[in-house]
């Protein structure tokens, strides 16, 4: 049993090489229930790759991460049971293609938690109605705007009740008009204290919903700091020179 | 022998072939699709032993691998029924299975890795196990993307069904031969009518995958 002081998430000493590549250098983070980090920095700085070795996409060279007290186990059943318990958002959305929006969001809850088929979708025509893209249940994936197969990405996922979620730049590849609708959505969820790895640009999501923003560079984590605290005071040459490059674009 | 016994010993050469190549192509199908989700497994056991038995068997004349299950077979003692000629269909299913199970397999394979590796991402992400991200979300877009080359492969599966007629099996070309045995004078009729039902299956078929093709097609 996790302590309630005990980090939901705890990333210690994790060094991982692709190759001769050090993508992440001596990486720590722990992050308590109910948080919401956002982590950030130049493109290859790492960041995606910290947020994917979170539920093991990516293995690590060394270190250790735990989610609720249990380390992530090997390749195998095991963690396809702790992935069920982490939410992940993509860039590119990656909807199951062949499968309607509802039937996206219902394959978890019916092939992992053994839900039965009517419970599944009355659950997820729910999720799917709260993220605003009910009336689109019965269409394919490439007939939503990606807006509203992001939407759809995080009711899949949110359909696994899971105790952290992921987002890998969620807004990345988006039209700019369609930029809010996802990070209403994720506000959202903050609120309601769900616990969050965001990978975003979003300033104004990293204001409104972030408790701590980590900006990386290089594989290292640079700077910790609040996010007000980050945007109008950094502390670091990298960080004031990154924001100094993103704030006057 | 007159035109209509003729015409009913073709008939029965056809319902043959399509019995060899119906039950070689349910095989062919699963086997194949075995094949595949082992050479993209986690696991390098499973990988090596499909990729070693697809190298081994899609290189043998298919002849050679008929040979193997018509003689080797029976002198290990594997029999299937009583009757000689059940057990020949066996043997010769098997024969057709066992080879174009390869072919499958590598079609599907070259299916597997046009999907952007995204799907799988996501699958393993909300807790699906491989096999699972494999059967629900891989194998069904694999599919689909392969309809045109894997009817290549079905087309060729029907017309190799002709070499079970040198190993006891009753098809299409050993009632021809039949045919020719006591009707010498229509060789040559009895050679265009041989090849026109091979093309009738074969067109049929052509019209089923053009129509799975439109029918499951996945926009993107």
């Amino acid at each position: 049993m996790r302590a309630e002081s005990q980090p939901l998430v705890s990333v210690t000493d994790v060094e991982k090489h692709y190759g001769d590549f050090h993508a992440l250098k001596h990486i720590n983070l722990h992050i308590k229930e109910r948080e919401v980090v956002v982590v950030i920095g130049p493109s290859g700085s790492g960041k995606s790759t910290l947020c994917r070795t979170i539920n093991r996409l990516e293995t690590i060279t060394s270190g250790s991460i735990t989610i609720d007290g249990k380390e992530l186990p090997a390749e195998g059943a095991a963690l396809a049971e702790l992935r069920s318990d982490v939410g992940m958002v993509f860039q590119a959305f990656n909807l199951f293609a062949h499968k309607t929006i509802l039937e996206n969001v219902t394959l978890g809850p019916i092939k992992v938690r053994k839900l039965s088929k009517a419970e599944a979708e009355e659950q997820s025509m729910a999720l799917l109605e709260r993220v605003g893209v009910a009336h689109q249940a019965d269409k394919y994936p490439a007939q939503l705007s990606g807006g509203q197969q992001q939407r759809v990405a995080i009711a899949r996922a949110l359909a696994m009740k899971p105790k952290v979620m992921l987002f890998d730049e969620p807004t990345s590849a988006l039209d700019p008009e369609m930029i809010n609708e996802v990070l209403d959505v994720m506000v959202g969820l903050a609120e309601e204290g769900m616990t969050m790895v965001v990978v975003t640009h979003e300033m104004g999501f990293a204001r409104k919903a972030a408790h701590r923003v980590v900006f990386m560079a290089d594989g290292e984590i640079v700077e910790v700091a609040e996010p007000e605290e980050f945007f109008t005071n950094p502390q670091t040459p990298r960080a004031k020179d990154f924001l100094s490059k993103i704030l006057t674009r | 022998m007159d035109f209509l016994q003729l015409l009913e010993m073709f008939f029965s050469g056809i319902w043959g072939t399509i019995k060899l190549f119906t039950v070689a192509l349910i095989g062919a199908l699963v086997l194949g699709t075995i094949l595949a989700g082992m050479r993209v497994s986690p696991t390098p056991v499973l990988r090596f032993a499909a990729s070693t038995y697809i190298n081994v068997v899609r290189n043998t004349p298919l002849t050679l691998v008929m040979f193997f299950c018509a003689f080797g077979l029976p002198f290990l003692d594997i029999r299937f029924g009583s009757t000689s000629s059940f057990n020949s269909f066996i043997y010769a299913t098997l024969a057709l299975t066992a080879y174009t199970a390869c072919f499958v397999a590598e079609t599907l394979k070259s299916g597997i890795s046009t999907i952007p590796v995204g799907q799988a991402e996501a699958a393993r992400a909300v807790g699906l196990t491989f096999g699972q991200t494999l059967s629900q979300v891989i194998l069904p877009q694999a599919f689909r993307t392969v309809i045109p080359p894997l009817g290549s492969v079905i087309i060729a599966l029907l017309k190799n069904t002709s070499i079970a007629s040198a190993f006891n099996n009753r098809e299409l070309i050993s009632a021809m031969r039949n045919a020719i045995e006591v009707r010498g004078d229509l060789v040559i009729p009895l050679l265009f009518g041989t090849a026109l039902a091979y093309l009738i299956l074969a067109l049929i078929l052509g019209r089923v995958f053009d129509y799975l093709e439109r029918k499951l097609v996945i926009l993107r």
